[in-house]
């Protein structure tokens, strides 16, 4: 079994920690398991089974510290990898942004794990595919898609007595549906702690209506339009913002967050007062790990309260440096939302265009944050309150620094799995978002 | 703010962050015993043939990966990692199943061999076609060895990062505010078995030093970057001792097989320092003029991903789409790609190459073929699952897997522009343009999901007016058409400018996988493309 319970974790780390002859020793346990299947042309295409599990020991003396690892967990094992990282650590050079190990410290309790995802296994993952196959088939769509369930667990004990231990669940599903003709394509992509909040039939079921709803786009010009995000276009522009939460980067002039002059925005305005931005490790829609990989509890932090930037990320060198309080980021963020539906703001929209989700977003400039990606997946023109017709997809130079200055209204919030990340945000309307050239792509 | 990848703007693969920690002496001489790995091999494929698998392969690998990172006078970190483990991939019931695990032991080598048929058979139920394998002969017992020159594992850390800490230190005092340097070596030792009666022992070494010069103008809120213009290549540390015949001058010094780190910061720092004061570009058209180290690039998004025959079949519409190559223009014969000027080929061969190696993770040997002649569309990239759909005999030797713990699929090789035939310098190319850029190294970049629409940035870039260089341009970017872009190259600089540049992180698949891979070309001129403007005010 490549997942320990937490006092097995405990029991290993106890005796590494043993070993040690270090000023200061940290010592990291973690391992997963999981398996997934991958399906394209209404077939599987590949599927996997994994299993894995590590230690690292890290060992300081003085400024200067070294790590080993090993997955091996029998006594002579462990302290080999002791010695090794102590040996490690006499041979490195000083690191002058080194800081002293935290002492213990206290941790919400995590809600991360759940045992029906843990307890997914080949045939329960095929079945969930089948339901998907034949809605595909039944639609006489193509469905390409993908199904993955990890189990995994992080534990962490340092020679001054800290101790944390998680473990999470993670089951995802993605899925592409196109018509014979490659004219049309849907798409749906979710992520969830808890597996009986999966449902591959119903979430197939949206992307064969983008793909039959996305034949026969027409090509209107580039340039400004009103758009409607759904979540997940929403969150894919969003998700680069957040690596900007670094106050080092800011403080240094070289991030969307410096100030001209500078130092950092922190508690400027620098979004719409609609925009409102925080993180929760114990946020029933997107939990996450209640310490951080250095050990600091992460809490129920506001990041952007009506505009306003409240906080931003400070590593524990840093904040010794600017004399503030440290501020550990965090791996998920949750936006406020409003009570309209999707539907709602169509309905209100005089002219305007219904983004599904963007794809390949890179940053132009990261002094402004200006982005590039494209419309993918169901792209529809929008006049006098109704979809009128599907649109051919569209290239975009935009910044969702200055998107979320023209923020008209937000809607419900869906938790959605981008490129590299999983955001709780809600679909919003935007004014003035800007289109720069056209793509032939379906 | 998901997992810390960056630092200071060079983004660090993920695929490289995985594995565990070790120490950089263990790593070198830890290596299994050949003759341990075949009997392990055969416990795997027996196991899977006796529950029932008719084909079945077997990776053990050793993945070694060290990292050495700098900023200004600091040592950010020195990470050596090792990923040791076997997947075993089978075909049962015709349908593929895959299983991994990081305890290669005799017992449990076994075992995974057999969680994979069960794999296999599970999703066999729904499962349309079976699979069909192009016929592959098995090679025995045989071997291969990239031709490095000094293994970068056997470097001490010590020289490293010495090299590195002077090279920031020549950007410090030449006028930087900040630079973020780094060392990254690879060495991926992987033996593979099949049931069709082949052992392959490979060693693969790869390399990438780079940096990032940051200026910051703070009175004005401003701040520009200028990286490395190095590549990594498939090479030992021999790439980092410079050899005057290994550069090209101009308007700034380039390299080929040997890089010379310390030049290279110090005119980094120069255009740093020119990019942020320079002009703002005027949009409109321009004749683009490209030096290898940016065009690789767009090769590579452009030519590479759209002729990759799993992505024509629809195999990864759900994540790195799908392609405008349809079959039906390749069967045409005549689907004009590019200009007649184009000539681009596919090869997994080609000396210090980052895709190069003797034989793939299916066991097929490892060639070069064309993928465009003369401008026209005449071939893929394909797989031994893939072969028969285009009435192939056989695999072009392209599976690859980035880890022992991820499944083999499609994944490119090296694609290159073939340069020029007759004689022709960049000087050559330069005097006949009125109104261009000449565009060195890759910036920002992004294209759809089937390749026809792209934008792309680079590091600096050079106004040209009525054949002469005029200075350095900012906030430049090109959109264009994939088809009339590659129609738009009219000249080519011939052999001697011919350099490889290429990207460690190359990703596709789901799981997504990292796979390594270098373009070639010479300097290329391509008329008429659409240049905006991307300065913005927040």
């Amino acid at each position: 079994m490549a997942i320990l319970s937490k006092d097995d974790a405990q029991a290993i780390l106890k005796k590494a920690l043993s070993f040690s002859k270090a000023d200061e020793c940290t010592v990291n346990l973690n391992g997963s398991e999981g398996g997934n299947i991958r399906y394209a042309r209404n077939a599987v295409s590949t599927a996997g089974d994994i299993s894995q599990k590590s230690l690292g020991v890290s060992s300081s003396f003085g400024k200067k510290s070294g790590v080993a690892t090993i997955n091996e967990f029998d006594d002579k094992s462990l302290e080999k990898a002791v010695r090794r990282s102590e040996e490690l650590a006499q041979l490195a050079p000083e690191n002058p942004e080194s800081m002293p190990l935290l002492g213990p410290q206290n941790y919400l309790e995590s809600i991360t794990y759940r045992p029906s995802t843990a307890a997914l296994n080949p045939d329960k993952r095929a079945d969930d595919v089948a339901k998907s196959l034949k809605v595909a088939k039944e639609a006489k769509l193509e469905a390409a898609g993908f199904l993955e369930n990890t189990t995994s667990f992080n534990a962490m004990m340092n020679s001054k007595g800290l101790f944390g231990y998680n473990r999470d669940t993670d089951v995802s599903f993605s899925v592409t549906l196109r018509n014979q003709q490659g004219t049309g394509s849907g798409y749906v992509n979710k992520s969830y702690n808890e597996y009986s909040k999966l449902d591959t039939l119903s979430l197939t079921k949206i992307a064969a209506s983008k793909a039959n709803g996305s034949v026969g786009a027409k090509a209107i010009e580039p340039g400004k339009y009103t758009v409607i995000l759904e979540p997940l276009a929403a969150s894919d522009i969003m998700a680069p913002m957040f690596q900007g939460f670094d106050a080092r980067s800011a403080d240094e002039g070289r991030s969307y967050m410096s100030k001209r002059g500078g130092g950092t925005r922190l508690g400027e305005k620098l979004f719409d007062e609609k925009v409102t931005i925080y993180s929760d490790p114990l946020d029933p829609d997107l939990p996450f790990s209640t310490f951080s990989g250095d050990g600091r509890p992460q809490n129920r932090t506001v990041w952007i309260e009506n505009g306003v930037i409240k906080k931003l990320a400070y590593s524990r060198y840093w904040a010794e440096k600017k004399n503030v309080e440290p501020q550990a980021p965090a791996p998920r963020m949750v936006m406020q939302g409003g009570s309209s539906s999707v539907e709602d703001m169509i309905k209100n929209t005089e002219k305007g265009i219904l983004v599904t989700r963007f794809w390949y977003i890179r940053n132009v400039d990261p002094q402004t944050l200006l982005l590039t990606g494209l419309t993918r997946d169901g792209t529809f023109y929008i006049e006098n309150g109704k979809i009128q017709f599907p649109i051919k997809n569209f290239r975009f130079n935009e910044s969702p620094v200055i998107m979320l200055n023209n923020v008209e209204e937000l809607g419900k919030q869906e938790r959605s799995r981008t490129e590299n990340s999983v955001l709780y945000v809600p679909a919003m309307k935007i004014r003035d978002f800007t289109f720069t050239s056209l793509s032939d792509a379906v | 703010m998901s997992a810390a990848m960056t630092l200071g703007g060079i983004v660090i693969p993920k695929a490289f962050l995985f594995g565990k920690q070790i120490d950089p002496l263990q790593a070198i001489y830890d290596g299994m015993d050949v003759s341990v790995k075949k009997q392990l091999a055969d416990v795997a494929l027996n196991a899977a043939k006796a529950k029932g698998a008719t084909y079945a392969d077997v990776r053990i690998g050793r993945y070694l990966n060290q990292f050495v990172a700098t900023r200004e006078n600091k040592v950010q970190g020195v990470a050596n990692t090792e990923s040791f483990g076997a997947g075993v991939r089978v075909l049962a019931n015709g349908c593929w199943g895959f299983a991994a695990s990081d305890n290669v032991t005799k017992e449990n080598i076994a075992r995974t061999a057999e969680r994979a048929v069960a794999v296999a058979k599970a999703n066999a139920k729904i499962q349309g076609e079976a699979v069909q394998l192009a016929p592959q002969k098995g090679f025995g017992e045989v071997s291969w060895k990239a031709p490095i020159i000094k293994n970068a594992f056997e470097v001490p850390v010590k020289e490293k990062v010495e090299l590195l800490l002077a090279a920031n230190a020549i950007a410090m005092q030449n006028g930087a505010n900040f630079v973020n340097s780094m060392i990254f070596a690879i060495n991926e030792q992987k033996y593979f078995a099949s049931t069709d009666g082949s052992y392959i022992d490979q060693d693969i070494h790869r390399i990438f030093p780079t940096f990032n010069v940051t200026r910051i103008d703070q009175a004005n809120g401003k701040f520009d970057t200028r990286k490395a213009l190095s590549s990594p290549v498939g090479m030992g540390y021999e790439y980092l001792t410079p050899v005057a015949s290994e550069k090209v001058t101009g308007v700034v010094t380039r390299y080929k097989n040997r890089y010379d780190m310390l030049e290279d910061i110090k005119e980094a720092a120069s255009d740093v320092a020119q990019k942020i004061k320079a002009k703002t570009v005027e949009p409109g058209k321009y004749d683009l003029v490209l030096d290898p180290s940016h065009l690789w690039l767009t090769i590579h998004e452009s030519v590479g991903h759209p002729t990759e025959l799993d992505r024509v079949l629809g195999y990864e519409a759900n994540y790195a789409g799908t392609s405008f190559l349809t079959l039906d223009k390749w069967q045409s014969k005549k689907f004009n790609f590019g200009s007649k000027l184009v000539n681009i080929v596919a090869d997994k061969t080609q000396v210090g190459s980052l895709g190069a190696v003797g034989w793939d993770d299916e066991g097929v040997k490892c060639k070069e073929w064309n993928l465009i002649k003369d401008g026209i569309l005449v071939n893929y990239q394909a797989i031994r699952d893939q072969a028969h759909i285009i009435g192939e005999k056989e695999s072009d030797g392209c599976c690859y897997a980035q880890t022992w713990a991820d499944v083999q699929f499609q994944r490119m090789a090296n694609v290159s522009l073939q340069p020029g035939k007759e004689t022709r310098s960049v000087d050559d190319l330069i005097k006949n343009v009125e109104k261009g850029i000449y565009i060195m190294g890759d910036g920002s970049f992004s294209i759809d999901q089937q390749r026809y629409n792209f934008q792309f940035g680079g590091q600096t870039f050079y106004e040209i007016k009525n054949g002469k260089i005029a200075g350095m341009l900012r906030d430049v970017a090109y959109q264009a058409n994939t088809q009339e872009f590659w129609n738009s190259l009219t000249d080519i600089a011939d052999k001697d400018d011919y350099r490889l540049g290429g990207a460690f992180n190359d990703g596709k698949g789901q799981p997504a996988q990292s796979n390594a891979v270098s373009h070639g070309s010479a300097t290329a001129r391509f008329n008429g493309v659409n240049v905006i403007n991307t300065a913005r005010k927040i």
